[in-house]
């Protein structure tokens, strides 16, 4: 058995485990829940050791028959993209349900499911990610929605019915586009070298190019309705709105990341000449994402519709990385989406806690925090220019190599994306101002600072902000055989040097 | 005989109990009619069963038979639960499922 | 290329220091500011020892490097956190550093009654830690990082006291406009990486000779862009006024002396960029220009005593921006100034603290009035830094400015002319605002309140004044003594001894006409103000002076043409998002719901109604397949 079914498997373990503990005791849960995270995020640091770095083919890969006659295979395998992204999920689980341990305190069902759920959501980031059979991706990639509904639907703010239903329809809407498209290059497949679904051997299929659009859009519009691009980012901010810090974490920080990496892995892997096709339209719809969502963030009231925003804007980055095609866009927008997911992370973290005190999630109903709660103040802070990508914290570097990857091939869209990084400044600052500075704002004087439990959360999200930002090495190496891989895959290869020497 | 007379009379009770469902308000005739309906069908099949001189059609004729039994027990038991709780055997007073 | 083991510390010491200082917070209440001025102190220490080091390697040898980790490496884009220290930088480390620890001793006396003392002096360390990596980076890169650093230290620092809303809003402006700096400085990159394949100093100066005159331009205009955003140049200059809201000696350190000349450091650093492209330093020249007689203008009607230095301080970047330029000498000239400029310029600031200190905090000018006999150790070395500014012969700024008016109008026919005469113009008002800033201040009758006391401040302020004030004296003969500085400059800026181009007027007149200009500007100003200077501003006075009174319309003009349409627009995409796309979505869900409820009353829960629609149906179906078959 290969170690990556172990850490699928050692979530759900967890959830069993948890199934059988008593309905009111809820501590006992939390524990359980905390120490299953823990046991595999060590499992996956074993991993990462093990992983070798210089290798660019699937590792650890494993295939059993699941459904023979329709050559579906449970397979599973990583590279450098996958091992990476799989890293930040399982550290961002267990910081998740240590910061907001009473979260599930509001909700319809008692905390034990709020636990179950996380952990089997878990499980599946894990798989998600894992998966080289292209229907395992999918039944994955639709099953994850379950979770989620239920996490937002029953322990979620405001109108989380509402908002639960929105998400569950949208991405339903995507799942059966992509659906169909599976079905179709399954029946290419079958016509040209036998039933499977297995990824590495699709991708060497010969479609023509006007099926090949086809099929392209059909993941396409599954990964961007995720990722989530415009204009199909709707159901993000109403969600982000509604659901717990938590669940925002695990929503914006990995499950859109499945988009993003389904455009690396399925659009870019499976249909090469269709992606050349589309790119011009992507990048134009990845650089209407940065601007807009930079200037819906500057326009919202609500702090949690503000992190939905910025977080459009950062996957419009991510996008124009991948489909700029050069091997700093490709690179760094991997790097980019570990980065977004604790940047983001530690900006929910800070954002919950503000909310969950101040009992409002109005801007205005902020101000003068750092003279109140310090330290709550720096971790918004520096989360905050993380967001806005300081040089010194990571996120700069993904920024930057996915902008000057885009440069060196479409300098026009990478100019129109570095005038972001203006409105980035904007929309953080203007929160900043508006809810750390000033006077103190009449109700928050008595606001308490964060607790032992909550330093400790957010202090790991923290910490790797600032150490991949001197010391990106470690990743960057992982990913690069992996994109380089991609690249050969497409058939491209980066621009030389204008200037010879 | 003309076996073709046997299918007439099972058309015939079949409508019949069609009807019957259709109009009839007492829960009671309205299961007898699907009874009816059933037995229409039994009827039907056992008729075909002679047409083509083989015993597939009394077998299904079997099925549901017993189907129609655990029919009723289910069937009566709830008629009898609801006439207990509401006082009444109209299947228009039975309408709860609607919201 | 010497390689060195102990740059990296030069860097690492402020950034623990920091870091230590913010992580243990109120336990290091105590001894934090204390630590921090040693930290300083002991990187000025390494300065000093780097530089005598130099000095006995002769040749290429002198620079020196330092790998310290790979940091970024992703297909041909390998960025690695290495250090250059060469002739270049080292006059940028001694300045830093020691402008530097001079202003953490002030601090601890100025800052003594502040609760948060010791967050001030981690802030002032992670300054000195970002600025070191700024100067000392061997790559676009690396100085990208402390580039963007001390912009956060100066964002920290202007909103130190944030409680204040207006001091919010300043530091926000302030780091906004720097952004947009920082845009010029990450295309500048990517062009440069474009176009040579590396962003190392080393490998762009390399690649620049093979390069199209249209790249080196490009590169150059997004350059001059970052250095209008950082050093507060036209059209990116109105935050430097409203930056005064941090704590003074921020305003001297950060504001006057190093943070705001990063832009001349960047330029002349990439003089081989410039070098290659007339058009991109004929931008240069417009921008120094323009900035100088602009900040010149603004000093003249501030009443604020400290947003009348920080006009001064962008009017005589200005001239370092100009001199840079125009040509191979003008990188070597513009240092010059830079670093005579530091000292004065911070000098007369920390005067203006111990001034503000003096008397409660006030800054308008026009509450001031004889002090000088009050704060003799002030006014003394306020003074020299004045007439060091002014230019007045032996002072530093005399030899610096000079010789930029001189190159000015060497730079030949029209041309020369009019940047001769407008470096000319600058000397003369700037000769007016600093005489009318000491005369209000330090003359004449007093005008304060009753509650004020003005007293001469303690031997830790003053002490940093005292040496600032000999450096205002010294240094300009000191650098410019057998061309010492251009001469040590030389091997990286490419720059010649002798000013070059064809020369318009002999130094000698030059020197006579600026001397002129000056003694002009100082007697307008002596006669307006040497008499009675009303407590409030007059009311009745022209059009002119109302518009240098509101900064020539900057924030007017930022305010009508950025933010209000970007504020509409911004309303605009929210109203976008709710009504069309999102619209659009719930118009969807709308028609769903509505034909679900539409069909929902067939399902009446009538038993017999199914009944009748499973005949009707099964009817229909039997109908079908009998058309069908028939």
């Amino acid at each position: 058995m290969s170690i990556v079914t172990t850490l699928e498997l050692l979530p759900l373990l967890g959830a069993v485990l948890l199934a059988v503990i008593p309905k009111s005791n809820a501590e006992l849960a939390k524990r359980v829940a905390l120490a299953t995270s823990l046991v595999t995020l060590a499992v996956a640091g074993v991993m990462a050791y093990k992983f070798q770095i210089h290798d660019s083919a699937m590792q650890f890969v494993q295939s059993n028959k699941w459904i023979a006659s329709f050559g579906i295979n449970y397979a599973v395998g990583i590279d450098g993209i996958a091992l990476v992204l799989i890293l930040m999920a399982v550290v961002l689980v267990p910081v998740v349900i240590l910061a907001g341990w009473h979260e599930s305190e509001n909700g319809k069902w008692s905390a034990k499911v709020f636990y179950i759920l996380i952990l089997v959501l878990e499980t599946m980031m894990v798989g998600v990610f894992a998966a080289t059979d292209v229907f395992l991706f999918y039944v994955i990639f639709e099953a994850m929605l379950i979770p989620v509904y239920f996490l937002i639907g029953g322990y979620g703010r405001g109108e989380r019915a509402a908002a639960a239903m929105k998400f569950l329809l949208y991405s339903l809407f995507g799942g059966l586009l992509m659906l169909a498209a599976i079905i179709g290059i399954y029946v290419i497949a079958g016509n040209q070298i036998g039933h499977t679904f297995d990824l590495a051997q699709l991708s060497t299929l010969t479609i023509d190019s006007s099926t090949q659009n086809f099929l392209f859009l059909g993941f396409f519009i599954a990964f961007a309705i995720k990722a989530p691009l415009w204009p199909l980012h709707t159901w993000l901010p109403t969600a982000a709105k509604s659901a717990t810090p938590g669940t925002s974490i695990l929503l914006l920080g990995v499950l859109d990341k499945v988009g993003t990496y389904g455009m690396i892995r399925f659009c870019i892997a499976l249909f090469p000449e269709a992606a050349k096709t589309f790119t011009p339209l992507i990048i134009v719809l990845a650089l209407i994402s940065i601007l807009y969502g930079a200037f819906l963030a500057i326009g919202q009231k609500e702090i949690n519709g503000l992190i939905a925003f910025t977080s459009i804007s950062h996957f419009g980055f991510i996008t124009l990385g991948i489909f700029a095609m050069t091997s700093q866009g490709l690179s760094g927008a991997t790097l980019y989406m570990v980065n977004h997911g604790f940047s983001t992370g530690a900006l929910f973290l800070a954002a919950g806690w503000m909310v969950s005190r101040r009992k409002s999630s109005n801007i205005e109903d902020f101000g003068g925090l750092q003279r109140v709660t310090p330290v709550l103040a720096w971790t918004f802070f520096l989360a905050g220019m993380s967001a806005l990508a300081l040089p010194g914290l990571s996120s700069f570097v993904s920024e930057f190599l996915v902008l000057v990857g885009t440069f060196t091939r479409y300098p026009i869209a990478a100019i129109f994306g570095t005038t972001g990084i203006v409105l980035a400044a904007l929309y953080v600052l203007i929160v900043i101002q508006k809810s750390l500075h000033g006077p103190t704002t009449p109700g928050n004087e008595d606001l308490k600072d964060l607790n032992l439990r909550e330093k400790i959360s957010v202090a790991p999200v923290i910490a790797l902000l600032v150490i991949f930002g001197f010391f990106p090495k470690p990743l960057l190496d992982a990913i690069n055989p992996a994109s380089q891989t991609v690249m050969t895959h497409a058939g491209v290869t980066d621009p030389a040097p204008k200037a010879g020497k | 005989m003309d076996l073709s007379n046997y299918i007439y009379l099972s058309v015939i009770l079949f409508t019949i109990g069609a009807i019957g469902v259709v109009v009839r308000r007492n829960a009671i005739v309205v299961f007898m009619c699907i009874e009816l309906m059933l037995n229409a069908a039994n009827l039907a099949f056992v008729t075909f069963a002679r047409i083509n001189g083989n015993l597939d059609g009394q077998v299904a004729s079997f099925f549901t038979m017993v189907v129609a039994a655990c029919e009723v027990v289910v069937g009566l038991a709830i008629i009898v639960t609801i006439y207990r709780s509401r006082r009444s055997a109209s299947v228009d007073d039975a309408s709860l499922l609607k919201r | 290329m010497t390689t060195s083991s102990h740059l990296v510390y030069l860097i690492a010491l402020p950034l623990i220091s920091a870091a230590l200082l913010l992580l243990l917070g109120r336990k290091t209440d105590k001894w934090g500011h204390i630590l921090a001025t040693l930290v300083s102190a002991s990187a000025f220490g390494i300065g000093v020892s780097e530089f005598f080091a130099m000095q006995g390697r002769t040749g290429d040898a002198r620079a020196a490097t330092q790998k310290i980790f790979s940091w970024i490496s992703v297909g041909t884009f390998k960025v690695d956190a290495s250090l250059l220290l060469d002739q270049l930088s080292i006059c940028f480390v001694l300045l830093i550093t020691g402008v530097g620890t001079l202003i953490h001793i002030y601090s601890i006396a100025y800052m003594s009654h502040d609760h948060d003392r010791r967050r001030f002096f981690a802030y002032l360390n992670l300054f000195i830690a970002a600025m070191l990596l700024l100067v000392l980076g061997d790559s676009y890169l690396n100085l990208y990082v402390g580039w963007e650093g001390v912009g956060l230290a100066s964002y920290l620092l202007i909103g130190f006291w944030n409680q204040k809303p207006a001091y919010a809003t300043a530091a926000k402006k302030a780091f906004v406009a720097n952004r947009v700096g920082d845009v010029g400085l990450s295309l500048a990159i990517m062009i440069a990486f474009a176009q040579f394949g590396t962003v190392t100093f080393a490998g762009v100066k390399a690649g620049a000779p093979h390069a199209s005159t249209a790249a080196l331009t490009a590169i150059g205009a997004m350059l001059l862009l970052a250095a209008a955003g950082k050093s507060a140049q036209f059209p990116l200059q109105s935050w430097l006024g409203d930056a005064m809201a941090g704590p003074t000696p921020v305003s001297a350190l950060i504001h006057a002396a190093t943070m705001v000349t990063a832009g001349v450091y960047l330029i002349t650093r990439s003089n081989f960029i410039f070098d290659g492209s007339s058009t991109a330093r004929l931008m240069v020249v417009i921008v120094g220009g323009i900035t100088l007689i602009f900040g010149a203008l603004i000093g003249t009607a501030k009443d604020d005593i400290k947003k009348a230095l920080a006009a001064s301080t962008m009017s005589q970047i200005g001239y370092m921006i100009l001199a840079s330029g125009l040509g191979p000498v003008g990188y070597a000239i513009a240092i010059m100034h830079l670093l005579t400029h530091g000292f004065f310029k911070a000098g007369m600031f920390l005067g203006a603290g111990s001034v503000m200190h003096g008397m409660d905090d006030e800054v308008n000018m026009r509450r001031y009035g004889g002090i000088g006999k009050l704060m003799p150790i002030t006014f003394a070395t306020f003074g020299l830094g004045y007439l060091a500014i002014i230019g007045v012969p032996p002072f530093a700024g005399f030899y610096s400015k000079d010789k930029i008016i001189e190159l000015a109008f060497n730079a030949g026919g029209t041309k020369g002319i009019i940047l001769g005469g407008a470096t000319l113009l600058g000397a003369a008002i700037t000769a007016f605002y600093m005489t009318r800033l000491i005369v209000m201040t330090f003359t004449g009758a007093k005008r304060w309140d009753e509650k004020a006391h003005p007293h001469e401040s303690p031997i830790l302020m003053w002490l940093p004044m005292a040496v600032l004030a000999v450096g205002s004296v010294a240094t300009g003969f000191l650098f410019n003594s057998g061309n010492s500085l251009v001469n040590w400059l030389a091997p990286v800026l490419n720059s010649r001894n002798e000013v070059g181009g064809e020369e318009l007027m002999k130094p000698i007149v030059v020197s006579a006409l600026a001397l002129l200009a000056v003694i002009i500007g100082v007697g307008i100003a002596v006669g307006m103000y040497r008499k009675e200077v009303p407590v409030v501003a007059p009311e009745k006075v022209s059009v002119f002076t109302r518009i240098v009174r509101k900064d020539l319309m900057q924030d007017a003009f930022n305010e009508a043409v950025l933010m209000r349409p970007g504020q509409k627009l911004t309303e605009g995409l929210v109203k976008t998002d709710y009504f069309a796309i999102d619209g659009l979505v719930r118009l969807v869900a709308g028609i769903f719901a509505s034909t679900s409820t539409a069909l929902r009353k067939i399902q009446n829960g009538y038993v017999r109604s199914y009944a009748l629609i499973m005949v009707g149906g099964a009817l229909a179906l039997i109908a079908t397949i009998w058309v069908v078959t028939l």
